[in-house]
């Protein structure tokens, strides 16, 4: 078999052993249901840089730069590296920056919400249902005939080296302390793994990732349009893993209230992960697999990326973000208008194909 | 031959294109691919469909010709 991580077994191996990592990391320091989280990760480093001023989650995240880095070199490696770019670059800015501004007002990307999930914590099941109905109105767009458009490979190769050279500048930043950079005292940006392990893990499912083709969002979407389960298989297997594991190590804790960097305000699980899940599906991807394509040097899911690391700011800055407490004072208007937004792009990018 | 051109295309478009191909149209046809992801998600679609097809392939990108 060519590429055995494409098969199957592939993917329940790959969806099974970033499960267990998960959990490890939890149990090695990260926050609690948050041993991977890429937007609340995304929204770290974001603080970290000083681009919000939430003091409580700011943190160069090395999982974040290992994912993008280890897919960057086993892309390499398998000839899969190809510069490229050039389809709706603002299009995608805007539905990573929206998809930012939901996933904080659900508090996890759709990785965290399978992983809070996995910890017992229920409101996650609202999120997971807000997700899959964000990702139905996208496949209704895409039926239709929505599309961004082609990417051509570009000219300039330095375009797809750009996103793995920031990655390591901020791995040095980090590394070194660099004076300007941000570090939670506490809170859950002060909650987290050593850096190493940290690193590691996160080149480890980079690569895995890559070669897999690990997507939540793409799970979801392909049962729907092709009654595919391939990658739903290999989601799974991440949940169940992670679940096994958090058993083992005392992370398991069933129930509604009191679960950790949560709220239970259902109505707004539910629409700010429909939000997320729209903006995901008319961009291609969920946050981990927008981060795995900058690695193989696809500039859109870059440009994706920084819409999410901007959104993350704004998301702060503008008190739209949740906490424990509740959501922010101004979240339930992110959450209205980034809809609104995704389906202006959703009907206004229809081309006349019908499926 | 009838050809689709896929390339450049993110996810999902090359597996809707060639699922609307399956549905509409019934002729063989061409599809033409520029990544190892699209490759793998229409040879999902086609075995799923029990078609048959053949590959060429070159430096730029690969081709499925799509008998039915």
């Amino acid at each position: 078999m060519k590429n055995f991580f494409s098969t199957k077994s592939g993917i329940i191996f790959v969806g099974a052993v970033i499960g267990i990592l998960a959990a490890i990391l939890q149990k090695l320091g990260n926050p609690p249901n948050m041993g991977l989280c890429i937007a609340c990760f995304e929204r770290d480093i974001a603080g970290a840089l000083g681009l919000h001023r939430a003091g409580v989650v700011q943190y160069i995240r090395p999982e974040i730069i290992g994912l993008l880095l280890g897919s960057f070199l086993i892309s390499f490696t398998f000839k899969e590296f190809k510069p490229r770019g050039g389809s709706s670059s603002i299009i995608r800015f805007s539905l990573g920056f929206f998809a930012m501004i939901g996933a904080l007002v659900f508090l996890g990307c759709p990785w965290r919400a399978f992983l809070r999930l996995a910890g017992g914590d229920l409101n996650a099941i609202i999120g997971i249902l807000g997700l899959i109905f964000g990702i139905f109105i996208g496949t209704v767009f895409i039926r239709k005939g929505y599309n961004l458009g082609r990417s051509t490979p570009t000219v300039q190769k330095a375009a797809g080296y750009i996103m793995p050279v920031i990655m390591v500048a901020l791995l040095l930043m980090l590394v070194f302390q660099f004076k300007p950079i941000f570090f939670s005292e506490k809170g859950p940006g002060a909650m987290h793994a050593p850096l190493i392990i940290s690193l590691i893990v996160g080149l480890i499912i980079g690569g895995l990732a890559q070669r897999s083709r690990f997507c939540t969002m793409g799970s979801i979407r392909d049962i729907i349009i092709v009654k595919d389960f391939h990658l739903f298989s290999g989601v799974v297997a991440f949940a169940i893993s992670a679940f096994v594991m958090n058993l083992v190590f005392g992370q398991f804790n069933a129930g509604f209230a009191g679960q950790p960097v949560a709220h239970d305000l259902h109505l707004w699980n539910f629409l700010g992960m429909t939000l997320s899940g729209l903006a995901f599906a008319l961009a291609g991807g969920c946050p981990g697999r927008q981060l795995i394509l900058s690695g193989e040097g696809d500039t859109d899911a870059s440009v994706f990326v920084l819409g999410m690391l901007g959104g993350a700011a704004f998301s702060h800055n503008f008190s739209m973000a949740s906490s424990p407490k509740g959501i922010g004072t101004f979240g339930a208007y992110g959450t209205i208008i980034g809809i609104i937004f995704c389906l202006i792009i959703g009907f206004s990018m229809i081309q006349k194909r019908k499926i | 031959m009838k050809q689709i051109d896929t390339r450049g295309l993110s996810c999902p478009q090359p597996v809707v294109l060639v699922l609307n191909e399956l549905r509409n149209e019934k002729g063989e046809f061409e599809v033409l691919m520029d990544s190892e992801a699209s490759c793998e998600n229409v040879k999902r679609l086609l075995t799923k469909n029990n078609l048959k097809f053949e590959t060429t392939e070159n430096s730029e990108h690969i081709i499925y010709h799509v008998k039915r």
